[in-house]
């Protein structure tokens, strides 16, 4: 092909598909900034004929979205930190320390990779009545503290530590604790990352775990909570655009800043040879 | 055990336990429920349920409601699945293309529709697939095209689902699909290119086979997730309009939080993972990489 | 070195803290509001739940110490999260109870009987229309109990453009099928592009007040489906006729963009509704058109026909720790001066016949279908798996409505469903028969 076209076709196709995969978010955030109603007049508009930060008003005065936003931040939070320091240290241990079974239980648990959670979830959830977790942070918390991706990749990350560096340091008499923390953990240090923007963005996008476990509408995260007003409101296009805003902004804010780590962990998961 | 072994034993121990606790014991909990027939009346009750064996797998195979979700499912996989991957292909070739500029911007801008949230981009979808108001029938309209019911006529309304996923879920693809690309090293373009290959034969010789391996993952990694079709359904059509785009997934979560049927909605949550299972071991061979052995 | 160490040991410390705390707040049940200093939980649905916040300032004056928290449930999910709820062990103190859902909370013994608590009130039971409080009353080992105290009540009747009916020849409403099937044929002649009534293929309301017409739907002391039936097969024959003859369209409520403008622009004429769309057509429907919409009650078989029981009730949850007061506040909304104000604000309907006495019932012409209506209900079979026999009814009329099938093989398929449904009640049944008590 003539490459004076190849320039274009290709860049004119990429900046097309690149509009489309945005486009709908941009209108989100422009309909959020619209008055009542201007979203149903035709011809539909992209851009706000007046902005406004009145559905915004209401989503946090009206309908509390502040209490929403909490819950997921404080549930993701406390699901990162957990799920992040149990995977790493499970996966270092997997990488390069040698106790029994340890081969067996690793491939049970690739096998594990198989089964769906939603097989899970119903059981689960009658677990965790008699445990007093129905309808509590820990109950939504709970199947996340621990992943066979998040242990998978930490492992797969760890087993480039070199050997002798880990031996030196058992020669000068670390402890195997004192290695793993002043050494390993400093050398995981990218895979941490990556692992927690895994681990906070799958919590923050949770939707049917929490909308089983979590039944007290002070407890809802953002996207049980914004499924329960959509189902309410549905005439109030603008209003439910800026719950659409105030869910997705701040995990599109995480990925814009942290995508390098994102996608090197994607990346390190997937690639085969 | 040796310092070492019990050393790996703590660190890995509470993983495993959570794992254990809440993953592999409700799994084997739920194999057991699927053998009974607790529901409601159970829940208030406990001696009210009975063991009742294979029963709710022989019932289920009687639902025509199964079938249908069944159905459902499947013509989602066959079309999204394919037209995902295809676009997600599409995508990375371009973003490949020596002729490429900008290529971090736009792989971003590809990519930023996976990490939003199922939920809140469902409700944007929602209205830009309305009848009158939304902008796809608008555009449709450019075109010369009559407006169409979305969601509202069961014709289309499983398309609209698909056309949903699609936007959502390429991005992902087409990231791995790329590092994939990338790993193909230039040199043997150059030697097809001396042997005189155009484009076309550049891709069926030298990038498509060496892309299989990822592309038989990527595949099986789409298809089970597009199997687990449920926060589409349930945030766009409630499964409707009349039941055409309640997905194996949806049916379980009726059956089991809408009527309480537990031990017949653990035996749909089962038959879906032998679905899932059957079908990625399927696909699974047609990876015949030796590489795919490694320890 | 030594400073890298620092920076370990104080970040093993921090995680150290992070993870106490976050054992504290998973252990401590982050949000658990029932313990008896809380306030009072109370879960309404839909508009009701907006309407109870304005309510409240006036029982607040009456009770300062007690404190309400309203939750609000969309419809569409407020039956899958009282029974997750129910199982969860969150239930609320006290809710609003649609009362086709009363027998499933009773069976799961979720319900606390308020009989005693009645009788030692002001609420006068035969103040009650009998009809709707009988649909609150449950049969338990130790005989019928009251379990919940009505709220408002629920019906189907006819809304209809008068205008459209008086140019089509037909100044009075329908009073029988016959005459209904009359005047939508007259009203498609006399323009082809609109239909007779809107008829929601997924609302299974219309249907089931025509099936109550015509008798039972159950049969074997409510363990076995009788939709195989004449009476049955009867309903659904006239109901699938109407689409057939294209006097309604086949659509869900999904498909309709907005059922008031299309109401107004006179796409159909007869609307089967609640008393809820009394306060809706007057505010969604333009200023030239409120004098164009009237109600009647529903036309039966031969003569004025039975519609449906329905509405909510207020019941207190055995579990709670706040009975007293929940109970004031079941008081306080059972109150009929309360009930006046509750009409004002929703449009729902007074249980108690003393709330329509009122001024402004009086004068309500809409109304006054209703009112004749309710002296002709009949209540749904009080059964724990009703709502989905309900459901299943719908789906398989759907399904004639389309032709996928014909009516005998749907009826024949609903009752192979419905048998099948109703197995464990069977066998329950037969379980308690067998044991000696």
């Amino acid at each position: 092909m003539n490459p004076r076209l190849a320039v274009w076709v290709v860049n004119g196709l990429l900046a097309g598909l690149a509009a489309v995969s945005v486009f709908p978010l941009l209108w989100m955030v422009s309909v959020s900034l619209m008055p009542a109603g201007a979203s149903t007049t035709l011809p539909t508009p992209v851009l706000p004929p007046a902005v406004t930060l009145d559905n915004y008003r209401t989503l946090f005065g009206g309908v509390g979205m502040g209490r929403f936003v909490f819950n997921s931040l404080a549930i993701a939070v406390l699901a990162t930190l957990i799920s992040v320091s149990f995977n790493v240290m499970a996966g270092y241990a997997f990488a390069k320390l040698r106790f029994r079974g340890r081969d067996a239980i690793f491939k049970a648990l690739l096998a594990a990779l198989v089964i769906p959670g939603q097989v899970a979830m119903l059981p689960l959830f009658l677990m965790l009545k008699p445990l007093g977790l129905i309808n509590t942070y820990g109950g939504a918390i709970v199947p996340a503290m621990a992943s066979v991706f998040g242990i998978f990749v930490v492992r797969q990350f760890a087993r480039g530590i070199p050997d002798d560096l880990l031996e030196a340091a058992r020669i000068d008499g670390a402890s195997e604790f004192r290695i793993f923390l002043t050494i390993v953990v400093p050398l995981l240090t990218p895979v941490l990352v990556t692992l927690a923007v895994f681990s906070f963005l799958g919590s923050w996008n949770d939707f049917m775990w929490p909308l089983i476990v979590l039944t007290d509408d002070a407890l809802h995260t953002l996207p049980v909570a914004l499924a329960g007003l959509s189902r309410e409101h549905v005439q109030d296009n603008e209003l439910m655009m800026a719950g659409s805003v105030v869910t997705v902004l701040p995990v599109l804010v995480l990925f814009l800043a942290l995508q390098r780590h994102y996608m090197a962990g994607l990346m390190a998961g997937g690639v085969k040879g | 055990m040796t310092r070492s072994g019990i050393v790996g034993w703590t660190l890995a121990a509470p993983a495993l336990v959570v794992i254990a606790v809440f993953f592999a014991l409700p799994v084997v909990i739920g194999l057991a429920l699927s053998l009974t027939d607790f529901d409601l009346y159970a829940l208030a009750d406990l001696s009210t349920s009975r063991f009742v064996g294979l029963d709710n797998y022989l019932r289920l195979l009687q639902t025509p409601l199964f079938w249908q979700a069944l159905g459902n499912t499947l013509y989602f996989v066959a079309v999204g699945v394919p037209l995902s991957i295809g676009l997600s292909l599409a995508a990375a070739l371009l973003l490949n293309a020596r002729v490429a500029k900008w290529q971090a911007f736009f792989r971003t801008a590809l990519f930023a529709p996976v990490v939003t949230t199922v939920v809140a981009v469902a409700v944007i979808w929602r209205y830009l697939l309305h009848t009158r108001y939304g902008l796809v029938n608008h555009a449709l309209a450019t075109l010369g095209i009559d407006p169409i019911d979305w969601l509202g006529d069961p014709h289309w309304s499983m398309p609209a689902i698909i056309l949903f996923a699609t936007w959502k879920n390429f991005g992902y693809n087409m990231v791995i699909l790329l590092a994939a690309l990338q790993a193909v090293p230039r040199e043997l373009y150059e030697s097809a290119r001396v042997d005189g290959a155009g484009t076309l034969r550049q891709f069926t010789d030298v990038t498509f086979p060496l892309l299989t391996p990822t592309l038989v993952m990527v595949g099986i990694m789409t298809v089970a997730g597009y199997f687990q079709l449920f926060a589409e359904p349930y945030v766009m059509t409630q499964g409707g309009p009349l039941r055409s785009t309640v997905s194996v997934l949806y049916f379980m979560y009726e059956e089991g939080f809408r009527w309480w049927n537990l031990g017949f909605a653990s035996a749909v949550a089962f038959v879906l993972f032998l679905i899932i299972f059957t079908v990625s071991a399927g696909l699974w061979r047609f990876d015949r990489d030796p590489a795919a052995s490694r320890p | 070195m030594r400073l890298r160490e620092l920076g370990r040991g104080s970040r093993r410390n921090a995680l150290q803290r992070l993870g106490a705390a976050a054992a504290l707040l998973t252990l401590g049940g982050c949000g658990r509001r029932d313990s008896p200093e809380g306030p009072l939980n109370f879960w309404a649905m839909g508009r009701e739940a907006e309407v109870v916040a304005e309510l409240l300032p006036a029982f607040h004056a009456r009770h300062p110490d007690i404190r309400v928290h309203v939750q609000q449930l969309p419809w569409t999910a407020a039956h899958e999260k009282l029974l997750t709820a129910y199982a969860g062990d969150s239930l609320p103190d006290l809710c609003q109870l649609g009362n086709t859902w009363l027998p499933e909370l009773t069976a799961l013994d979720a319900l606390e009987p308020l009989d005693q608590r009645v009788d030692a009130s002001a609420i006068a039971r035969d103040d009650y229309f009998a009809g709707i409080l009988d649909t609150n009353v449950m049969p338990t080992p130790a005989g019928n109990r009251l379990f919940g105290v009505p709220w408002y009540v629920d019906t189907r009747v006819l809304f209809y453009r008068s205008d459209l009916l008086r140019a089509a020849g037909h100044p009075t409403p329908p009073q029988s099928w016959a005459e209904w099937l009359a005047a939508m044929r007259a009203i498609r002649q006399r323009d082809a592009r609109s239909y007779g009534v809107l008829l929601p293929l997924n609302e299974p309301d219309p249907l089931f007040a025509l099936a109550l017409q015509q008798g039972a739907l159950l049969s074997d002391d409510d363990t076995r489906g009788a939709f195989a039936q004449p009476p049955f097969r009867r309903a659904l024959g006239f109901y699938a006729g109407i689409f057939a003859e294209r006097l309604a369209p086949a659509m869900t409520n999904a498909q309709i963009a907005n059922v008031w403008d299309e109401f107004a622009r006179g796409l159909f004429a007869f609307y089967v509704s609640g008393p809820w769309n009394i306060g809706e057509f007057r505010r969604r429907l333009p200023r030239e058109r409120q004098g164009d919409w009237a109600t009647a009650p529903l036309p039966g078989p031969d003569g004025p026909g039975v519609s449906t029981a329905g509405g909510s009730s207020l019941v207190i949850f055995k579990r709670s720790q706040k009975k007293a007061a929940a109970w004031q506040l079941i008081e306080f909304l059972s109150d009929p001066a309360t009930m006046q104000r509750f009409h004002a604000l929703t449009g729902n309907l007074p249980p108690r016949r003393s709330a329509w006495r009122s001024p402004e019932l009086a004068a309500d012409v809409p109304s006054r279908a209703f009112a004749s209506q309710l002296e002709r209900v009949r209540a749904a079979p009080k059964l724990p798996e009703w709502e989905r026999i309900f459901q299943e009814m719908q789906y398989a009329a759907a399904r004639v409505v389309q032709r996928t099938q014909g009516i005998d093989a749907a009826t024949t398929e609903l009752d192979a469903s419905v048998d099948a449904l109703l197995e464990k009640r069977r066998w329950l049944r037969t379980r308690a028969a067998a044991s000696p008590r």
